[in-house]
């Protein structure tokens, strides 16, 4: 509740702050500070401080899952912050108000890691979903930036069509939008809540990109400021995976056989088709959307599996792929090529940026050591110990031995080809992004650093 | 103390040698540290021969059910040693080779030996496939940088089919891991977990693929004469030498004690490729003219009579297979380094290219002929020991009825040994001599060290074996009492 509260003040701050502010430094000051203050009461609240005292009616609560999940992207978009948001400059003349868009779209993410109430859901998705569509416009003068944001506009506003009539159809069947008595009705089905339950499935399938929800993605990713794809690809997708653990888990908890079969099916298309299609991208931002494709396929196992494992999995999932891909999508906007050609000779360059892009790139295809590991091993486990799926978990491996391609691909071009890709970076960016990947090391060493925020 | 020791001597003196600037410092450095390993792993083999120094345990992924847990049984003493004793040589026998940005070989050099030893060590599954893996990665980054012209996609192609059999392998481990008593990654839960023959049926292809991968054994070794040709040669050394090791290793100490009835019931079929593998690598080395995809193919024969061996389930073809381990790392790296000798001073490996060197270089003449006796396991020479152990052990194996036909066709592989290794020799050292060797230099001070060294490991191995054979009956009558299937059939 902290958090919410604070970071709807903050962005209407930020909104006033492009008005009366000349300096964009000030700007970005103030923003940085902000979202540090929301993480700092954050952790106050999952200590059991609270600030502000609301009675919400039962719509919204904050368990250790919910604020641990709220943690994990305030961090990552203090990361991003830190190693993007000085490129924002580039992109436009309204450099306050997309700060005050993420703000938004933070409130959004706390609203659908919280909900109670498949009302709060809904509120969450739309406040995550419509600043995004300003934010992947926001290059005005660019016309793949406009397509991208008007493709993503009117696809997602379908999806929000057929959400809104599962919720609709759930609500016909139970009475209620709120999710304890939802439960106990899901537990004896009937063709309204069946339907309502595969609505919410296709529409927040659509939200993270699954397949076949999935063809917006690489065109939205591809069009939008980089910088803007990188928020957009890493947290707002986890933090709508922590809604859709959410509800399939409270929700629809009873009846997991009946839609567990879905999700066998979801994530082995997803996994295919992200991997397979990356392979052939010429260009790295198009290939890091086939990346957060296949990657939300291996996080649509925890969804298959749905337990302990999988929760604890996807929360280091999160953390491990928005750090590493926020780093590379940091370091892909300061060069002027996009393709794999682009990173032609950057270790000669600068070899300490090269070194972390490896970190990033290994944790990516979960090499031991790395946080992306151990997220997938997680992964794995909980679908293992369901003591079913075995054919999924061996397909996952075989779509992870695939990935591999497609990431060695940077490294092989940054260190074993010749070319001269330069970078003009700051030592402060270099040592934010060495920062980063020890966090990954570190956090692919000790999960416990982060696991242990849900137990204690 | 000392297994956690052998970790981290490497892996802490590779991270430093990453800041060194001067070439000639790094790789004093770099000797210094394989030799400080060496004296480490001497000790553990002499004075501290306790458990409790040789063994560490400690918390590690609580909730997990893993545990930082190494220790050195006998085996891991034998492999230890291979690659406390290999290091060093490698850095004497390539001393005057020089790379470019030479602290980055060095540091990814000393990364893998961490990575190794610690395969080597691990006494819980998952803390083996963190080391498993990262022992890959700095030898991929090695292989790609320094080696010769295709090494970016060959080196590419080894790492793909690694990882692929190792991720395989990762489920292989959660699946037993998730039908032990106690939840836990430790290996002697491993060994008590209660998997039902069903089950360990596909359990054994997931290990074994990976393991055989790394081994090779036909028909997953065809990343290997391309990696080995492409790498930079004190890589190859590595590879050749010690990572095939994990492989063999992992067959020991992973998949016959876990699974031990799927281990009798496909026993016969691995024997077949195994068979097939040698017979098929002896034939196409014999038909090669680069000296390095020679003995690259001489190697899958020779590790696939490890596999056959280890597939008869006998005490004695353990301790062979053991002993071997130890001697065909000891002999290969002796043959790489004769290699990179003549690679450096005549700019080829083409056995037609070469010839009469002997005239002009009868110290190396007389170095190579003594490494490539020991690799047709002559007897006084250390592969004979092994070998005539590891054909004992085929010959009368208990779990198969082929025994002897094995034996058999895998003996004509040292026949076929005979005649690559032999040709090799009359190629490059008898003859007239050509143009390319007219001039030819023989060996300095360092690469004599270096060679005189593994000329008396040879021969020591060759005539006293007692101390190795000493050190690994425990360890095999351990396994065996595990993987005992008709022990476990009875029950």
């Amino acid at each position: 509740m902290n958090a919410l509260i604070l970071s709807a003040v903050l962005g209407v701050v930020m909104m006033f702050s492009s008005i009366l502010l000349k300096q964009k430094s000030t700007v970005r000051g103030i923003a940085i500070t902000g979202l540090a203050v929301l993480l700092l009461v954050n952790i106050l609240e999952s200590r059991g401080i609270s600030l502000f005292k609301i009675d919400v009616s039962g719509m919204m609560h904050f368990d250790r899952f919910a604020l641990l999940s709220i943690s994990i992207a305030l961090f990552a978009t203090l990361v991003f912050f830190i190693l993007s948001a000085k490129d924002m400059e580039k992109i436009g003349v309204d450099y306050g108000e997309y700060f005050a868009l993420i703000f938004f779209i933070i409130c959004g993410i706390i609203l659908v890691a919280s909900f109670k109430s498949l009302l709060i859901l809904f509120l969450g998705i739309e406040i995550i979903s419509i600043p995004l569509y300003i934010l992947t416009g926001a290059d005005k003068r660019n016309l793949k930036s406009n397509e991208a944001s008007l493709k993503y506009f009117l696809m997602g506003a379908f999806s929000t069509g057929l959400m809104l009539m599962g919720i609709a159809l759930l609500y016909g069947a139970s009475g209620s939008f709120d999710v304890e008595r939802m439960r106990v009705m899901v537990a004896t089905p009937g063709v309204l809540s069946v339907a309502g339950m595969l609505l919410l499935l296709f529409s927040m399938s659509f939200k993270v990109s699954a397949a076949p929800f999935h063809f917006w993605t690489p065109d939205v990713y591809d069009g939008a400021p980089t910088a803007f794809t990188s928020f957009m690809a890493t947290i707002v997708k986890a933090a709508v995976f922590i809604g859709f653990i959410r509800l399939f888990d409270d929700t629809f908890g009873a009846s997991q056989e009946k839609w567990q079969v879905w999700f066998a099916v979801i994530a082995a298309a997803t996994l295919f088709i992200g991997n397979i299609t990356a392979v052939f991208q010429q260009s790295v931002k198009r290939m890091l959307a086939y990346s957060s494709i296949s990657q939300a396929g291996f996080m649509l196992l925890s969804l298959y599996a749905m337990n302990v494992s999988a929760k604890e999995g996807i929360l280091l999932y999160a953390a491990a792929y928005s750090l590493a891909t926020i780093g590379i999508f940091a370091v892909l906007n300061k060069l002027n090529d996009y393709t794999f050609e682009g990173f032609n000779g950057l270790a000669r360059q600068q070899p300490v940026i090269a070194a972390a892009m490896v970190i990033f790139l290994l944790s990516l295809a979960g090499i031991p050591l790395t946080a992306g590991f151990l997220a997938k091993f997680f992964m794995l486990k909980a679908v293992i110990t369901t003591g079913s799926g075995l054919w999924l978990v061996i397909f996952a491996v075989v779509m992870a031995a695939v990935s591999v391609y497609y990431y060695f691909r940077v490294i092989q071009a940054m260190y074993f080809k010749e070319g001269n890709a330069t970078i003009a970076a700051s030592g402060g960016f270099k040592w934010s992004l060495v920062g980063v990947a020890a966090l990954i090391i570190l956090l692919g060493i000790f999960p416990n650093l982060l696991i242990y925020w849900l137990y204690f | 103390m000392i297994a956690v020791l052998l970790i981290l001597i490497p892996l802490l003196t590779g991270l430093a040698a990453f800041f060194f600037r001067n070439e000639k410092a790094v790789r004093s450095w770099a000797l210094f540290s394989s030799l400080a390993t060496l004296a480490v792993s001497l000790l553990g083999l002499t004075v501290f021969k306790d458990a409790k120094y040789l063994s560490h345990q400690c918390e590690w992924m609580q909730g997990l059910g893993s545990s930082f847990a190494v220790g050195l049984d006998g085996m891991g003493q034998v492999l230890c040693l291979l690659t406390a004793v290999a290091y060093p040589i490698i850095f004497l026998s390539t001393w005057n080779s020089s790379y470019k940005r030479a602290h980055n070989f060095f540091a990814l050099m000393l990364l893998a030996q961490a990575g190794l030893m610690g395969v080597f060590l691990a006494m819980d599954a998952l803390l083996f496939y963190f080391f498993w893996e990262l022992a890959l990665i700095p030898v991929y980054f090695l292989c790609s940088q320094w080696g010769g012209e295709r090494r970016i996609q060959v080196t590419f192609k080894f790492f793909v089919y690694t990882f692929l059999g190792s991720v395989l392998m990762l489920i292989g481990i959660l699946y037993v891991y998730s039908h032990t008593a106690d939840q836990s990654f430790a290996i002697s839960s491993f060994y008590k977990a209660d998997l039902p023959y069903s089950s360990q049926n596909w359990l054994f292809w997931l290990f074994f693929v990976a393991f055989a991968i790394k081994m090779p054994i036909f028909p997953f070794h065809t990343w290997q004469p391309d990696t080995y040709e492409q790498s930079p040669t004190a890589t190859t050394m590595v590879l050749s030498g010690i990572m095939v090791k994990m492989g063999v290793l992992g067959l020991l100490r992973w998949l016959l004690p876990v699974l031990p009835i799927a281990s009798y019931s496909y026993g016969d079929t691995v024997s077949r490729l195994a068979i097939i593998g040698m017979i098929y690598a002896s034939l196409i080395a014999i038909r090669q003219d680069d000296m390095k995809r020679l003995i690259a193919y001489s190697s899958i024969a020779h590790i696939g009579l490890m596999c056959l061996t280890i597939f008869s389930e006998n005490k004695i073809g353990f301790q062979g297979v053991m002993i071997q381990m130890f001697n065909h790392g000891v002999n290969i790296i002796g043959l790489w380094i004769m290699v990179e000798l003549i690679e450096r001073q005549f700019g080829t490996r083409k056995l037609s290219e070469l010839g009469g060197l002997a005239q002009k270089a009868p110290t190396m003449a007389i170095f190579f002929v003594i490494i490539a006796l020991a690799n047709i396991a002559l007897p006084l020479t250390n592969a004979f020991v092994g070998e005539f152990l590891m054909f004992t052990g085929v010959f009368t194996s208990t779990v198969t009825k082929y025994n002897i036909l094995f034996t058999v066709l895998a003996a004509t592989c040292i026949i076929f040994a005979a005649v690559y290794t032999l040709n090799m020799v009359r190629k490059i050292f008898y003859g007239e001599t050509v143009a390319l060797t007219a001039n030819a230099k023989d060996i300095n001070l360092n690469e004599k060290l270096a060679l005189g060294a593994i000329v008396i490991l040879i021969f020591w191995m060759g005539v006293y074996p007692k101390p190795m054979l000493d050190l690994t009956n425990d360890i095999s009558d351990s396994i065996l009492k595990i993987s005992d299937v008709h022990h476990l059939l009875k029950k």
